[in-house]
């Protein structure tokens, strides 16, 4: 792979790296783990005049997770560290899962959480948990910071609310509320490897049998990853059923905006959100039981 | 502008100037003749040129080589020492897991990082093991098989040594 040649920094302070990237302006990108920038660079997709690695900034590869407050995830930690993190595997089930369902060892070990939701694919495994999960992202700038919640963050494929010279620093997601259960779903054409047709992250809370809320997001589907939100009122306030299952299926698929491509139709995409939003509902109401 | 870097291959180091925009791959085949890594796709998808990086396998057609400044990196050609082959080379062979020989390299690279962390993996952890590595003859059977054995070799070799 040859690619046009650009400058590289690596700041060891998310303070430095933001003042390069003001500096540098248009044509300077941040590189987590590479895995998609080089691949957009690659293909010409992008032009790069300088890249800025986040490896050497120190404080953002951690993973923490603090009782009765949530789990933080640096922008530098890698999608293997947290599939396999034991807080996250034991706590936020879905989240490692998704994790681990990203792409191939070897992206998972220089790929991040937070790149992927940078890149902003419309099929991003990591994002629709953390999104039912109200995940909020800091970016930092020159100019301080902000918190965004993840269901804002998306614009469209490749396009975030991520303004000129803010850097996504870490992603936070909140202690489970008691009763609570979460899934993700997920079919691809050619098996784990292959960037998902339609992947489902689903939460609800159950009290006594009765779903009393319940959150669907669904990836690939959509310009951005999108809320089901007619197909969550089908559930909420109801106990779950078969029926009710089917019901909310046809509900989420009817909202959904699929396209045709080379990894899925229009038409079977409908189908598997139908089919993948009942599984991840059903799930996550299980997991809510187990605990 | 070319930064000087030192790369720490097979214990070996190198001190070398190289433009940012070089991959890992590039630098170790071109300047440093190692051509055992491959490069197949160019995108991270095919595992050809995967190698160790501080331990875990990465695709170095997707790593620039001035961001494993000072870090070890194992290629295919850090598993034998000397004439001795490394247990999953010689499982390789035993086991008829060689066809083209294109994806060799990666495929022993992943089963590398698998069994260092896994010394005891069943076939379907060898298979998720190895799903970032295509082979174009789609003689995977047999390489399963191979990884399978390397671990009992790597096992019954540690044993041995306590």
């Amino acid at each position: 792979m040859s690619l046009a040649k650009f400058e590289y920094y690596t700041p060891n302070s998310v303070e430095n790296a933001c003042k390069l990237l003001t500096e540098q302006g248009d044509g300077a990108y941040i590189m987590a783990g590479g895995t998609d920038l080089l691949v957009k660079i690659h293909k010409g997709a992008m032009k790069a005049k300088a890249i800025i690695d986040l490896q050497k900034v120190k404080g953002i590869d951690g993973i923490s997770y603090e009782k009765g407050k949530g789990l933080t995830i640096g922008a530098m930690a890698r999608l293997t560290d947290v599939g396999n993190h034991p807080d996250i595997k034991t706590k936020y089930p879905a989240v490692s899962k998704a994790a681990l369902a990203t792409a191939n060892t070897q992206i998972r070990n220089m790929g991040t959480v937070a790149g992927n939701l940078c890149n902003a694919a419309p099929s991003a495994d990591n994002a629709p948990v953390l999104m039912v999960m109200g995940a909020v992202v800091t970016l930092k700038s020159i100019k301080g910071e902000r918190l965004v919640p993840l269901v804002e963050f998306f614009q469209g494929p490749g396009m975030t609310v991520i303004k000129k010279g803010e850097i996504l620093t870490s992603i936070f997601v909140p202690e489970p509320p008691n009763g609570s259960g979460v899934s993700y779903q997920y079919l691809s054409a050619r098996g784990k490897v292959d960037i998902a047709a339609v992947c489902v992250g689903a939460m609800v809370i159950m009290d006594g049998g009765i779903c009393k809320d319940a959150k669907i997001v669904l990836g690939a589907v959509a310009p951005v990853p999108m809320r089901a939100k007619d197909a969550e009122k089908v559930v909420m306030g109801k106990r779950l059923s078969t029926e009710l299952l089917e019901k909310l299926g046809l509900e989420a698929s009817r909202e959904s905006r699929p396209i045709t491509d080379m990894r899925a139709s229009a038409e079977y995409r409908r189908i598997l959100v139908a089919v993948l939003s009942a599984r991840a509902i059903e799930e996550a109401a299980k997991n809510a039981s187990k605990k | 502008m070319k930064q000087v870097i030192t790369l720490k291959v097979n214990g070996d180091s190198y001190s070398l100037a190289v433009e940012p925009s070089r991959s890992l791959n590039e630098v170790l085949r071109e300047d440093l003749n190692l051509t055992g890594t491959k490069l197949g796709c160019g995108d991270g998808d095919c595992g050809a040129c995967t190698v160790l990086v501080n331990g875990r396998s990465v695709s170095s057609c997707l790593t620039l080589a001035v961001s494993v400044d000072g870090k070890d990196i194992t290629t295919v050609e850090g598993l034998a020492s000397g004439e001795d082959l490394h247990p999953i080379q010689e499982a390789f062979i035993e086991h008829g897991a060689i066809q083209c020989g294109f994806c060799s390299a990666g495929m022993e690279m992943s089963a590398l990082n698998l069994l260092n962390q896994n010394p005891e993996p069943t076939d379907e952890e060898i298979r998720q093991a190895i799903s970032g590595n295509l082979c174009r003859c789609t003689g995977y059977y047999k390489i399963v098989d191979a990884i399978g054995a390397a671990a009992k070799k790597m096992n019954t070799k540690k044993t041995k040594k306590n």
